[in-house]
């Protein structure tokens, strides 16, 4: 499966919790229920609108919050590609618990301080862990020892905070698709680097960009976060997954 | 005679105060001290954070005054962004701060006066416990105890107007604020919050009056007690404004001897660290500041609400300077030493920051939009202000990539540690000389001495009805006489 989606015209039916639903052949899953109107939760997959600046939609594949099971069977609904007949559940007791159960894993991997995080109010991870009511982590954390690179001009990037879903390395990239992050090293000591040079050159709008595709406190546009007054941040008025329409694409179908 | 106790590292809890006292052989006070037990750790955590986090994530220290530390470190960073030290910003950025702290201060102040301290003054210090807490004034005393909490919401809702919300908000960033107050929360808190005249500017000034009348009509029949209780000649710090205003929001440093000559004349903030050293014991986590050119022996001084009656030459709001005039009178214009009238001057600053908070409402810059200045780049900046309980002290150095290198702090219950150790020991001397059993009431002295000013460690446990303390009596052979817990 690709990580950008291009779709064609030919319609097949599906069910998605009961509910049949039209779709396009190509579309996976989740772009099917977006554009119907059902809510699967992601951190690692975007659809492309006006705000993110994306051309077309991402699915990484990484985070797995979007785990469904298609005639029995769990994928991920990110990457699974619609098929006639598919019978999906997705919003079910078990589905929900695993999806808690990967919000909680990623809050001990990592070191997620929200009371301090510019992100706070508009991060998906966190708004993630209050649908999922998620108290206190099951797992111990692992207090990992992670670096903050501050040496660009306009951007931070604070590791302590990245789930490694791999959007900004997919979509920020320069006019001519330089990357300007990349994926370094493998298992747990994989990790997110900057390629310092094209960083330090960034334009202010990718530089909001970047602070907006971050799924999390990751990627900060320095000086940027504390300055949208609680009230104003993306979640504080309607909780992730709360709206009809999926939050990602805000009623815009692709 | 010394006594060595040794008390592992706890982490962060809400306020443990930890008593020890040593008796001679003839059963005499020969030593007293107040232990502070719990680490911190904040002044190296924050270090190789960005700046900008810095009024956010240093408040969490506290949720007792966290707008004190939120405000102190966005002063600070005001310095980082080239927004001027304490004078730089825009008139809504400065004002909306200033809100915020009256505020504050007018919410603790109403905390702590009638919730912590007012069961003893109203029950009096060997009532029985049962009754002796809050509990007790709302079952006996039920207006006073409506009162009480609708000032404190008050205070709360100026804060969540300013900050965002009640506790540990974001509106102060560097160089500024992130709103202003709409003219529907402005009305509202003139005219009574959800149409509620109880809740209007009017009423807590009105209120204020009536506590400090309450606090003197109690003075006039316990006259003894409240002059003479833990009283002791002290040095007093504390924030002016450069005219001799009370100011706590911004100001220079001023101190005077017992006699009240000045010892530190208007010193620059930013230059603390010429006037004000710590000296570390080793038998608390709480280090011990004095003013450097005394040094330790004779520098320590009292800060709060009585230091700075007794430092400042005017309050700048009517009724205040009213009550201020009646209080310098009391000791001919000379320092007042007496421990439990902090109270007194609790009560009065509570009464000027509800005529500021009205001052500021009427103001209609609070509505103007230019919410952020910036500058010139620097990689030190230096926040004070007068906390509820005293001067605090913030202090950074941050890195050409933003992130934050040093940090200092001083709090202001550390600057009253010596005070405070001074009148437990005063509070034992009058209680505990020749007796080999504590009792309840000997307790409370001493915690009505701690409580007198007003230390955070005090705060938390008052809401489980007591203080977490424990008392220890030492005979002249280090035996262990007595030992009472409560609360832990």
């Amino acid at each position: 499966m690709s990580e950008t989606i291009e779709t064609s015209s030919e319609t097949i039916t599906l069910t998605i919790d009961g509910q049949e639903i039209q779709a396009k052949t190509g579309q996976t899953i989740l772009q099917a229920a977006c554009e119907n109107g059902i809510y699967i939760p992601t951190l690692c997959a975007l659809h492309a609108d006006k705000e993110n600046g994306l051309k077309s939609d991402i699915a990484p594949g990484t985070c797995r919050i979007c785990t469904v099971r298609v005639n029995g069977r769990t994928m991920a609904a990110c990457t699974t590609p619609v098929a006639q007949d598919y019978i999906v559940e997705n919003d079910t007791e078990e589905l929900n618990d695993l999806r808690k159960t990967i919000v909680e894993l990623l809050f001990v991997e990592g070191n997620h301080f929200c009371p301090s995080c510019e992100k706070s109010g508009s991060c998906d991870l966190q708004a993630l862990a209050y649908r999922y009511q998620m108290l206190s982590p099951r797992f111990r954390y692992a207090f990992s020892s992670r670096e903050v690179n501050a040496e660009s001009p306009k951007l931070l990037f604070d590791r302590n905070r990245c789930i490694l879903c791999r959007r900004c390395v997919l979509a920020i990239t320069t006019e001519d698709g330089k990357q300007l992050f990349g994926f370094t090293k493998r298992g747990d000591k994989s990790g997110i680097i900057m390629d310092e040079e094209l960083v330090k050159n960034i334009s202010e709008e990718q530089a909001q960009q970047a602070m907006h595709i971050c799924p999390v406190g990751a990627i900060i546009r320095k000086e940027k976060g504390f300055d949208t007054p609680f009230g104003q941040r993306k979640y504080d008025h309607n909780p992730i997954g709360s709206e009809t329409v999926c939050t990602t694409c805000n009623g815009e179908k692709s | 005679m010394a006594q060595k106790i040794t008390i592992e590292p706890v982490t962060r809890v809400e306020g443990h105060g930890k008593v020890t006292i040593h008796l001679d052989d003839n059963q005499q006070v020969t030593e007293s001290r107040l232990h502070i037990v719990e680490f911190r750790g904040f002044e190296r955590f924050v270090c190789g954070r960005p700046f900008w986090e810095a009024p956010v994530l240093v408040q969490r220290l506290c949720g007792i005054c966290p707008v004190s530390h939120h405000l102190a470190a966005a002063k600070a960073m005001d310095m980082i962004v080239g927004a001027g030290a304490g004078n730089g910003l825009t008139p809504v950025a400065e004002k909306m701060r200033r809100l915020m702290h009256y505020g504050q201060i007018f919410q603790s102040h109403v905390l702590h006066f009638f919730h912590l301290a007012s069961p003893d003054l109203l029950f009096g210090m060997d009532a029985d416990p049962e009754k002796r807490n809050v509990i007790g004034v709302i079952m006996e005393h039920t207006e006073l105890a409506k009162q009480a909490v609708l000032m404190r919401k008050y205070g709360q809702e100026i804060i969540a107007a300013t900050a965002g919300k009640k506790i540990h908000g974001t509106g102060a960033i560097p160089g500024g604020i992130n709103k202003n107050l709409s003219l529907e929360a402005r009305d509202a808190f003139l005219n009574g919050i959800n149409s509620n005249p109880d809740l209007s500017a009017d009423k807590m000034i009105e209120w204020s009056e009536a506590a400090i009348a309450l606090l003197l009509d109690y003075h006039s029949s316990h006259t003894e007690f409240l002059d003479g209780f833990a009283a002791f000649p002290s040095n007093h710090l504390s924030l002016v404004r450069p005219d001799g205003a009370l100011d706590l929001y911004h100001g220079v440093l001023r101190a005077v001897d017992p006699e009240g000559k000045r010892i530190v004349n208007d010193v620059d903030s930013r230059d603390y660290l010429d006037v004000v050293a710590e000296e570390v014991r080793s038998w608390s986590y709480m280090k011990f500041p004095y003013i450097k050119e005394l040094g330790p022996k004779d520098g320590w001084y009292r800060v709060g609400p009585l230091a700075r009656l007794n430092v400042c030459d005017f309050i700048p709001s009517p009724k205040a300077q009213a009550a201020f005039e009646q209080f310098r009178a009391y000791t001919k214009g000379k320092p007042n030493h007496m421990s439990m009238h902090y109270h007194w001057a609790r009560l009065i600053e509570t009464l000027h920051a509800a005529e500021m908070m009205k001052e500021l409402l009427l103001d209609p810059d609070l509505q103007n939009t230019d919410l952020v200045t910036k500058g010139e780049r620097c990689g030190e900046g230096i926040g004070l202000l007068e906390a509820p309980r005293g001067t605090l002290f913030h202090h950074y150095q941050v890195n050409k990539q933003d992130l934050i290198t040093m940090c200092n702090l001083i709090v202001s219950t550390t600057n009253n540690n010596e005070p405070m150790n001074r009148a437990v020991n005063a509070a034992a001397v009058a209680q505990m000389t020749g007796k080999a059993e504590i009792t309840e009431p000997m307790m409370n002295a001493v915690e009505v001495a701690i409580r007198a000013y007003d230390p955070c460690l005090s705060c938390a446990t008052h809401a489980m009805g007591q203080m977490p303390l424990e008392v220890t009596l030492y005979d002249a052979a280090g035996a262990v006489l007595d030992q009472q817990r409560k609360g832990m």
